[in-house]
């Protein structure tokens, strides 16, 4: 019982920060913010994943939690590098 | 399920929460960009792993058997981190900042986004290029 309201509030704070973070991706006034506030959202939204695993009180969600980390530090460094140096495989 | 691990549980996942906003708060709080490259790089990261450990705990206590695999993703969060933060700081400093703004390295060469890696470029250009 007490597990419930605590998940309902994680899960607050956390759709709370996605809002924030997409607040930050329409004003930011460069693109490393952008960069900054899109990987940000990829940890929320792995955060909610795993939250929403427990409430289910299931395991399924862990491998989509692992993939979205594993394919949102990928797309973060592309991103930057393409900024950075123009190409992002030299 | 015994209550202590039910307010430890509990405890966790609210302070996990908090981080996580905080981390995202500070991105449209802080006023400028590395400023605010500290905020999610560091909070929102603390709160992903305080949500981790609760899971591992829950689960743990749910199933009977020990969960240890969510310590997967901490350890892959906690180590790609700094090299986002890395790469996007680069990214900053390569479209905003001038070199001559910017301190002196100390070392024999200058800042790894303008300077070229040492020894390393004349590969890249045919006339330069050892023969083979």
């Amino acid at each position: 019982m007490i597990i419930t309201y605590a998940l309902t509030f994680a899960i607050g704070c956390y759709c709370l920060g996605l809002l924030f973070n997409l607040w930050r991706i329409a004003r930011g006034p460069t693109t490393a913010d952008r960069i900054l506030a899109l990987d940000t959202m990829v940890i929320n939204l792995i955060a909610i994943l795993v939250l929403y695993g427990i409430s289910r009180s299931t395991q399924i969600y862990y491998e989509a939690a692992m993939l979205v980390a594993m394919v949102g530090f990928v797309s973060t460094v592309a991103y930057s590098r393409f900024i950075l140096r123009g190409d992002i495989i030299e | 399920m015994d209550l202590w691990i039910e307010i430890l549980v509990a405890a966790f996942l609210v302070i996990s929460g908090v981080f996580g906003l905080v981390g995202s708060f500070g991105l449209i709080k802080l006023r400028g960009t590395m400023q605010r490259l500290h905020a999610p790089t560091k909070a929102t990261t603390l709160g992903v792993g305080g949500v981790l450990i609760a899971s591992m705990i829950y689960f743990t206590f749910v199933r009977g058997g020990v969960s240890f695999h969510e310590l997967l993703i901490t350890l892959f969060l906690f180590l790609t981190a700094p090299i986002t933060a890395n790469f996007i700081a680069k990214s900053y400093l390569a479209k905003h900042v001038t070199p001559d703004t910017l301190p002196e390295t100390k070392g024999e060469y200058g800042w790894a986004v303008y300077d070229d890696p040492p020894g390393g470029d004349t590969s890249q250009e045919p006339h330069l290029g050892k023969d083979r």
